[in-house]
């Protein structure tokens, strides 16, 4: 049995549908990109397993033993997070809000998970500093120490990366590998074909084909090709821009 | 003068003032970190002109208990406001204008057209302003704000937690299996009370004061969500305390000295919270 399954999933806003007829399974352990254009539904899908909407039609099944509420989550930031005053210890200790059910406290249990998973991402020095203070690389930690208080098995990550400077976005590719590795299965929303490539083992396409299957497939399959050759191609042109303009 | 105060206190209705001006502060100061950072700081103003319009419709049908319309007018109110601001047509602040705007028009003409009081303008600005309720408080309203503000501590304790995690991040929470409706409710029915109830001490104009400026003032000066809220509501106490006791002995207006209080209050907080941070750096 896989950890999610689909099943011909249709998903959209106010009954305009944007993207019909999904199929596919997440098994443990794996590390699943969702790559495609802007607006086709990348977001969508990603709110839709998180139940945060409900789907057109079609189901989403847990398996494993994951529960619904079992799924840590890495939203994009918010405006309201930005000048929000919060020290880091609340905002990992709030990832245990799904354990508490109607408890109105964390207990110890929970706040030795918050402690574990800060040090885990090496936060734990910064653990009574402001939220706003940090810098978004530190940020991103914060909010992936959170999300792993919310689960041990599932990440959903909606472009993590976005707005990071490079050496960053380096380390925070790295940091959620070593997470894959250590067991936890990931589902990424990226624009990043090439970390895509590098780092996952699955790739999910979106748009009007859509594509599932190992990264090899991805790249011998038709909206894979198109899709690489596409990115590359508008890559390549500035690059070459930039070089010339450095030459003179 | 403390003699003056002395005197002053053996009035019953001195201490009731006291009292309530006191638990109003402390109720008002909880969520105000919440609406400031939900950008929700008008949100007491535009309650506040619903209340106006529905006191004015309660005097107009003659009620004894005013009580009995305003608050389910507020609560209701509040519940839309603060549900629009997801998925609506209309979005947040443009329905707070909107809203409060419309009731402070419709309020104002329903107690010029039914009016039987001979000093209309004296009425509305009271209403408004809360110049004298506060100072003619009975032994009654005392204890239904008693009860009212020991609610309002009592259910903000217990969801301390819930409201944080809701306020910081609300689709993290849904997908964490929080019932972030059920919340959200909760918020607007608490912020409803608490505008009802601080009527009485600074009128419908003034409420907003109360709420957002504890809060603005403790987060200059603090960095956890924690220190900030207890912080602002140990500021509002004082402030409000302050303000009264200040009124009193001085005959202005109890509102608006409050409010005056607060304002400097936040002047003193913001320029130490620049001083804080230049020694930081």
């Amino acid at each position: 049995m896989a950890l999610l399954t689909i099943q011909d999933l249709s998903i959209g806003y106010d009954a305009h549908t944007v993207l019909q007829d999904l199929n596919f399974s997440v098994h443990t352990g794996d590390y699943l990109c969702i790559v495609g254009e802007n607006g086709s539904g990348k977001s969508t899908l990603m709110k839709t397993l998180l139940r945060l909407q409900k789907p057109v039609s079609g189901r989403i099944l847990t398996g494993d033993g994951l529960k619904e509420t079992e799924i840590g989550y890495l939203p994009q930031q918010t405006i309201v997070q930005k000048d929000f005053p919060a020290s880091v210890r609340e905002i990992v200790l709030s990832g245990c809000q799904g354990r508490c059910g109607m408890r109105p406290f964390y207990n110890r249990e929970e706040k030795a998970l918050a402690l574990q998973n800060m040090e885990r991402m090496g936060i734990a020095t910064l653990k009574n500093r402001c939220y706003r203070e940090l810098s978004g690389g530190q940020q991103q930690r914060v909010l992936l120490a959170r999300a792993l208080c919310a689960t041990r098995k599932l990440l959903l990550l909606d472009e993590p990366v976005s707005g990071l400077d490079p050496k960053v976005t380096a380390e925070m590719y790295s940091l959620i590998s070593e997470l894959n590795r250590d067991g936890i299965t990931i589902i990424m929303i990226s624009h990043d074909l090439s970390a895509a490539l590098r780092y996952a083992s699955h790739i999910l396409h979106i748009g009007p084909t859509v594509f599932y299957g190992t990264k090899e497939a991805y790249l011998e399959s038709e909206p894979g090709e198109i899709f690489t050759r596409d990115s590359y191609a508008t890559t390549e042109p500035q690059r070459a821009k930039h070089k010339g303009g450095k030459r003179k | 003068m403390i003699e003056k105060l002395g005197m002053y206190l053996q009035y019953p209705f001195v201490r009731y003032a006291l009292i309530v001006g006191i638990l109003i502060a402390l109720c008002s100061s909880l969520l105000g970190v919440t609406l400031v950072l939900k950008r929700f700081s008008l949100i007491g103003d535009g309650l506040s002109h619903v209340a106006f319009g529905a006191m004015t419709i309660a005097a107009v049908l003659n009620l004894t208990s005013q009580m009995l319309v305003i608050l389910p007018v507020t609560v209701i109110s509040a519940v839309f406001l603060l549900r629009s601001g997801r998925n609506a047509k209309i979005r947040g602040d443009a329905a707070v204008a909107m809203i409060s705007v419309g009731s402070l028009a419709f309020g104002y003409l329903i107690m010029n057209i039914f009016s039987t009081s001979s000093n209309l303008s004296g009425d509305v600005c009271s209403t408004l302003f809360g110049s004298t309720s506060i100072l003619t408080l009975t032994e009654r309203d005392v204890a239904i704000c008693t009860v009212l503000s020991i609610a309002v501590v009592v259910t903000f304790i217990l969801f301390y937690n819930k409201i944080f995690a809701v306020t910081f991040d609300e689709d993290f929470s849904r997908a964490a299996g929080t019932h972030t409706d059920r919340y959200q409710l909760l918020i607007s029915i608490v912020v409803a009370v608490i505008i009802v109830l601080a009527m009485n001490l600074v009128g419908s104009l003034l409420i907003s004061a109360l709420i957002i400026f504890p809060a603005l003032s403790a987060m200059r000066l603090f960095h956890s969500f924690r220190q900030v809220t207890v912080c602002s509501a140990v500021l509002s106490v004082f402030c409000a305390a302050l303000g009264i006791l200040i009124s009193i002995l001085a005959g202005t207006p109890v509102g608006s000295t409050i409010v005056a209080v607060d304002t400097a209050a936040f002047i003193i907080c913001c320029a130490a919270g620049l001083i804080l941070g230049g020694i930081r750096k």
